[in-house]
């Protein structure tokens, strides 16, 4: 009985060793070179397509980079390109678009249907351009233990309870500035605008066209609220990114915040952080603004995109490798390292915030083409509001003429 | 020496110069003169995890086909120079017609991205050359006048700055000021103000750049005067002590017209260097109340994904141009002085 048992098991460890021996990984030989971001869920999934699939290919090369966005375009305009796939997300994929640089999957979708679940295609008028495999969102962060402490019910829902809440913090003596946001002068701030935008309802071009619609009355009311959530943020606020809000959080210095979802698992961890941090903070759904009922976020996707500048054969072999990459063992293995739009995922208190906030019916980040240079111009002309240098309505106006000048020289308005 | 000759000597500098410095800047102005073709906007739907919606794409078969037809672009002349990105004609005229008084003027132009960052560019090249020119000398004749033992360890010490790469250097900076930091707990405790931040202010911020731009440069002037005092000549010096000169006057009448050929070849690379400041706008992350010329051609380049090059061409030479016109006092000079010697 006990023989059998071993015996039963090491052609069950037989079975696995050859894992990739079932994993279906197109064309043998061929070279695959993926250009990725540099953060865990990516590792993972890049690191799951080398161990199925590194085999069977002549070379398997990944370049995980944060200068990933400064240098895909360059890196794919060549034939044959440096890279055959660039692991990227909803504005990125854009940015690849604008120049012709990434090729349709329906062929290879259809081929590969195994491990992709329908809803993770990522279609341009029927052209399946990529396919997701995780989200993320910025959304709420609160202290449970401080909000008690000033008298707060619950966790605030919308902006103006997160506001509230952020005085009651105050008058009560426990925090002079209770709120940390990623308002770094540049992107940062311009995607803290997008959101709050968006949860006002506002569109940003006149649709079809590239003519900027920022400065309206939804834009004001947008620019009204960051202004009186500045009040109570930490003074240098417009110096903060991601790390920086993650620091002051981790230190206890924040009892509310508006960052990353990809953040939350190595801010809930016991690493970084005391133990009276971790176990208050709670991460929920981006809040409401101005009584809309769906969350001020931007959602975002990672995903998958392979590169119009190469064979058909090392497509199909690096797009292979990467989809058999996405199943339910690897999600299992790297659960918290990402709020996986995959089978086999447990949301764990890390992923609360992203899922309700999608969940709420939050927009996703724009995939329009002229979107990176209007980003842009918000990047670098809302400070001046922001420091109380200027009026609201200059702000907007300085915003629309600073992208009419970008936009006419990248070809987007005559 | 012959014509012959130093045309051979100085061949291989000029074809390098050429080849390195003349071509590319040629480059860089023909590609300021042409803006990207049009793109050809297709109105889609696009669909995702998240739902579908209504989105425009770029006629990528469309737009290249006008590509190819036209490499270089479309042929804008000097719009981009004079677009609101750049010198702003149009948005000065305006700001002239519609404003009461010069202030406000003023500040309808400080509103435009070129000229607040050539406002800061400028103050930033004024306040910090002379300070360096002056504490330099000071530093060079204070290490000169030590005692032999510890001359080499006080030009040790005075070097240090200059060892450190300037990103290292401004964000140790960066770090000191933050409120938790220790210069920035210290300012804090001194003006009893717990939201006291350095990084908060546009004044405090500006300060900040500029004491690291003396800070950093200083090494430079400082080693190469303390170099210059090596060469003063001892009977000059005699000379005057003899006819009772105080220390104070020796080092006004004598050791600083000798050194002043050193001082128009400091003050040229100051200039140089201080007017493409850069690195510590983007350690410092003091975009928001600084941005000097070069910061604004990283910006073009980089920030919205879709490179400017127009726009960063243009910034490059308006750049180019305003430094020798900054240089030419001391340019000019020293011709003059080159001239008067030869003859």
């Amino acid at each position: 009985m006990f023989l059998r048992k071993i015996a039963a098991a090491t052609v069950f460890a037989g079975l696995m060793g050859s894992a990739s021996f079932a994993a279906d990984c197109g064309p043998e030989g061929q070279s695959i070179r993926i250009l990725a971001s540099d953060f865990p869920a990516i590792h993972a999934v890049a690191g799951a397509a080398e161990a199925n699939c590194g085999g069977a290919a002549a070379e398997f090369s990944t370049n995980h980079t944060t200068e990933a966005r400064q240098i895909m375009n360059a890196a794919l305009t060549p034939n044959p390109s440096e890279y055959t796939s660039v692991i990227l997300a909803n504005a990125t994929l854009t940015q690849l678009m604008n120049d012709g640089l990434v090729r349709p999957l329906n062929d290879l979708v259809e081929k590969y249907k195994d491990n992709i679940p329908p809803n993770l295609l990522i279609t341009i008028d029927g052209n399946v351009m990529a396919v997701a495999f995780m989200a993320n969102s910025q959304h709420l962060f609160s202290r449970t233990d401080i909000l008690e402490q000033a008298g707060v019910d619950g966790i605030p829902s919308s902006y103006e309870e997160v506001i509230e809440a952020a005085e009651k913090i105050r008058a009560a003596g426990i925090m002079e500035h209770p709120l940390v946001m990623n308002l770094q002068t540049g992107w940062n701030v311009g995607e803290v605008f997008n959101m709050i935008y968006l949860g006002h309802g506002g569109e940003f071009f006149t649709p079809g066209s590239a003519e900027p619609s920022i400065n309206n009355e939804k834009g004001l009311a947008a620019l009204e609220t960051m202004k009186a959530l500045v009040e109570y943020a930490h003074p240098d606020h417009l110096t903060h990114a991601s790390n920086e809000t993650q620091g002051l959080w981790e230190s206890g210095q924040a009892a509310l915040g508006i960052m990353w979802g990809s953040r939350g698992a190595a801010m809930l961890d016991d690493e970084g952080s005391s133990d009276e941090v971790t176990s208050n903070t709670v991460l929920s759904a981006a809040p409401t603004v101005g009584g809309g009922s769906t969350p001020a976020a931007t959602l975002w996707w990672d995903g998958i995109a392979i590169a119009a500048n190469v064979s058909d054969e090392e497509a199909e072999a690096t797009f292979a490798a990467l989809v058999s990459g996405l199943t339910p063992d690897m999600v299992a293995a790297n659960n918290d390292d990402a709020v996986w739009l995959l089978d086999g995922f447990t949301p764990g208190p890390a992923a609360a915030g992203v899922a309700a906030t999608a969940q709420g019916g939050a927009k996703p980040y724009p995939m329009i083409p002229q979107m990176g240079l209007l980003h842009a111009a918000l990047g670098s002309e809302l400070t001046d509001f922001l420091k109380g240098d200027e009026s609201a309505e200059q702000a907007l106006a300085d915003v629309e003429s600073a992208y009419r000048t970008s936009a006419k020289e990248a070809g987007f308005l005559q | 020496m012959k014509h012959r000759t130093f045309f051979w000597f100085i061949l291989p500098t000029l074809s390098a110069m050429v080849l390195f410095i003349a071509l590319p800047i040629v480059s860089v102005f023909v590609q300021s003169l042409f803006v990207e073709h049009e793109q050809v906007l297709v109105v889609s739907e696009s669909c995702g995890p998240f739902g579908c919606s209504p989105t425009t794409t770029v006629d990528t078969e469309a737009t290249a086909k006008l590509r190819e037809e036209q490499p270089l672009g479309r042929f804008n002349g000097l719009g981009t120079y004079i677009n609101r990105s750049h010198l702003a004609f149009a948005e000065i005229g305006e700001a002239w017609a519609n404003s009461d008084s010069l202030g406000d003027f003023w500040s309808q132009v400080y509103n435009l991205p070129f000229y607040s960052a050539l406002t800061f560019t400028l103050a930033y090249t004024f306040i910090v050359t002379p300070l360096v020119l002056a504490l330099g000398l000071a530093i060079a004749v204070g290490v000169n006048n030590l005692p032999r033992a510890l001359k080499g360890l006080a030009i040790f010490i005075s070097l240090l700055p200059f060892l450190v790469t300037p990103l290292v250097g401004s964000l140790i900076l960066f770090w000191m000021v933050d409120g938790d930091g220790v210069i920035g707990a210290t300012i804090q405790r001194i003006f009893n103000d717990p939201s006291l931040s350095l990084k908060a202010s546009t004044a405090l911020t500006w300060t900040m750049l500029m004491v690291y731009g003396v800070w950093h440069t200083l090494p430079f002037s400082f080693i190469t005067f303390y170099a210059g005092l090596q060469t003063v000549p001892d009977d000059t010096m005699e000379a005057a002590q003899i006819d009772g000169a105080t220390k104070w006057q020796r080092l006004i009448h004598v050791i600083v017209p000798h050194l002043m050929p050193l001082v128009s070849f400091v003050t040229l690379m100051l200039i140089m260097d201080n007017f493409r400041v850069f690195e510590p706008i983007v350690s410092f992350k003091a975009e928001a109340h600084a941005q000097s010329l070069s910061w604004i051609i990283y910006n073009d380049l980089r920030e919205s994904g879709n490179p400017l090059y127009a726009s960063a061409g243009a910034t490059s030479l308006i750049t180019i141009i305003l430094a020798v016109i900054l240089m030419s006092p001391v340019l000019v000079r020293t011709w003059r002085d080159f001239t008067r010697k030869s003859h």
